[in-house]
């Protein structure tokens, strides 16, 4: 359906890049034009109304007015500015992750509210949760739920049998869970050992509401992050770019610690 | 404008093409500069062709403070009068130009020549960075002004830049938030960078 002349929409900003002397294009995601695109102009001078309410990962309420080729921002007022996370590098960075990942996996004019949802849901979790790095990975596994890649970790998928004891593979091009038996079934698979499988299935279980307290240990939440990586670039076939921010982050802050 | 296919002179097409490279010019400014540049008088074309062969064989990197000079260092890392003690960073060369017309800064500059953008895979490295912690290693520097522009790329750098400051004991402040969110320093007017250089503040460490 096309939308109509002057419209409304709820949207949490992805991205921006410039246009012309002041302008920008905004990437956003919204709850039923998926991702989408505008033009906010004169947002690049001080003074503007719009800037401040358009910055990334802003959720904001929109006025759109159709253009010629992209819609034109008329208004645009924040809901939730996700202050916490504009303050500390590291959830700043986990954020953008995030936001890259929505980014990256969403197209425009495919709605998916629930996923609109869980990704607002997130910005706050990244804020406030005592372990962020946990929350992120509960994020890429409901993500990837919500849009169709939930990976099968219940069995093994050629033989169909329980998960080894002793440690098992994951499939990115098979999209889950090999035992040892069949590991060499594909050309390309990961080990995924017992503690991290068990958490990841209680990722894809577990309700948001708890992830505030919730805390992968070291190890596992290493491990997962490392499977994730490898699946998400098996289904985009490109990296996520602010990992690498994210990663040097981490170690910098490894370095100082041990100082 | 209809969309039927009009021969274009070739080197009228080849100048089009090298316009529209340039950052904030499209399809359609570049054909409106290309044709009134051929409606310019050849020595006004003249002129302009040597500005831009000028720019590039005599325009040099400071190699003290990055900023874009005809000589290096430059007249500013040279000056006698200015405070060496203080050093302002930039995102951008421009970004100096404005800072100065405020007239309320004396110190030195440092243009990091970009921002830290993670979701468009700009790192620090990508950054003038190691030259920053370099000089303020070498010299002494009673305060680092951090002003990059008031949005997230621009606050995350600034985040980052007093992380790797703090530990070496020098004083770091941050322009206040004088100028709204989301904003372009470059587009600054006077009055508010002034105030906003005037309401600097302490950034707290992490
Ligand atoms: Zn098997
Ligand atoms: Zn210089």
């Amino acid at each position: 359906m096309r939308a109509p002349r002057v419209y409304k929409t709820e949207a949490i900003v992805l991205k921006q890049s410039k246009l012309g002397e002041a302008d920008r294009i905004i990437t956003c995601y919204t709850p039923y034009l998926g991702k989408m695109r505008g033009v906010a102009k004169g947002v690049r001078r001080p003074g503007s109304r719009l800037s401040g309410h358009l910055e990334p990962f802003t959720h904001t309420s929109l006025m759109l007015a159709q253009g010629q080729n992209l819609d034109v921002i008329t208004q645009a007022q924040t809901i939730e500015g996700f202050w916490p996370l504009r303050q500390d590098l590291r959830r700043m960075s986990l954020a953008l992750y995030a936001v890259e990942l929505v980014e990256r996996f969403t197209s425009e004019g495919l709605e998916n509210p629930g996923l609109f949802r869980l990704f607002s849901a997130m910005l706050h979790l990244l804020g406030q949760a005592e372990d962020p790095e946990s929350a992120l990975r509960f994020f890429e596994v409901q993500l990837l739920e919500r849009l169709g890649y939930r990976p099968h970790l219940d069995s093994c998928l050629r033989c169909g049998r329980a998960p080894a004891s002793g440690g098992n593979y994951f499939s990115p091009s098979a999209g889950g869970l090999l035992c040892p038996f069949c590991r060499s079934e594909e050309p390309i698979v990961y080990p995924l050992s017992v503690a991290a499988l068990q958490w990841l299935r209680r990722l894809q279980a577990v309700d948001i509401a708890e992830m505030d307290s919730l805390k992968i240990p070291q190890p596992q939440l290493k491990e997962l992050a490392l499977r994730a990586r490898e699946y998400i670039r098996y289904l985009l076939e490109q990296e996520i770019k602010s990992a690498a921010f994210v990663e040097m982050l981490h170690q910098e802050e490894g370095r100082s610690r041990a100082r | 404008m209809n969309n039927h296919y009009i021969p274009v002179a070739k080197p009228v097409a080849r100048l089009i093409e090298e316009f529209n490279r340039l950052p904030g010019i499209g399809p359609k400014s570049a054909q409106r500069l290309a044709y009134h540049l051929l409606r310019m008088p050849p020595e006004q074309a003249k002129a302009l062709a040597e500005a831009i062969l000028e720019v590039k064989e005599r325009v040099v990197l400071c190699s003290i403070c990055q900023n874009v000079a005809e000589t290096d260092p430059c007249p500013i890392c040279c000056s006698e009068g200015r405070d060496r003690g203080r050093i302002c960073v930039v995102e951008e060369p421009l970004d100096i130009l404005a800072l100065e017309r405020t007239r309320q800064y004396d110190g030195l500059y440092h243009v990091l020549h970009g921002v830290i953008s993670p979701m468009d895979g700009i790192g620090p490295e990508e950054l003038k960075i190691r030259e920053l912690l370099a000089r303020l290693r070498h010299n002494t520097f009673s305060e680092v002004i951090l002003a990059t522009n008031p949005n997230l790329q621009g606050e995350a750098t600034a985040m980052y830049l007093q992380r790797l400051i703090a530990p070496l004991g020098i004083r770091v402040t941050r322009l206040a938030r004088g100028l709204p969110m989301g904003g372009d320093l470059e587009y600054a007017d006077e009055i508010t960078l002034a105030r906003a250089l005037e309401g600097r503040m302490e950034m707290k460490g992490i």
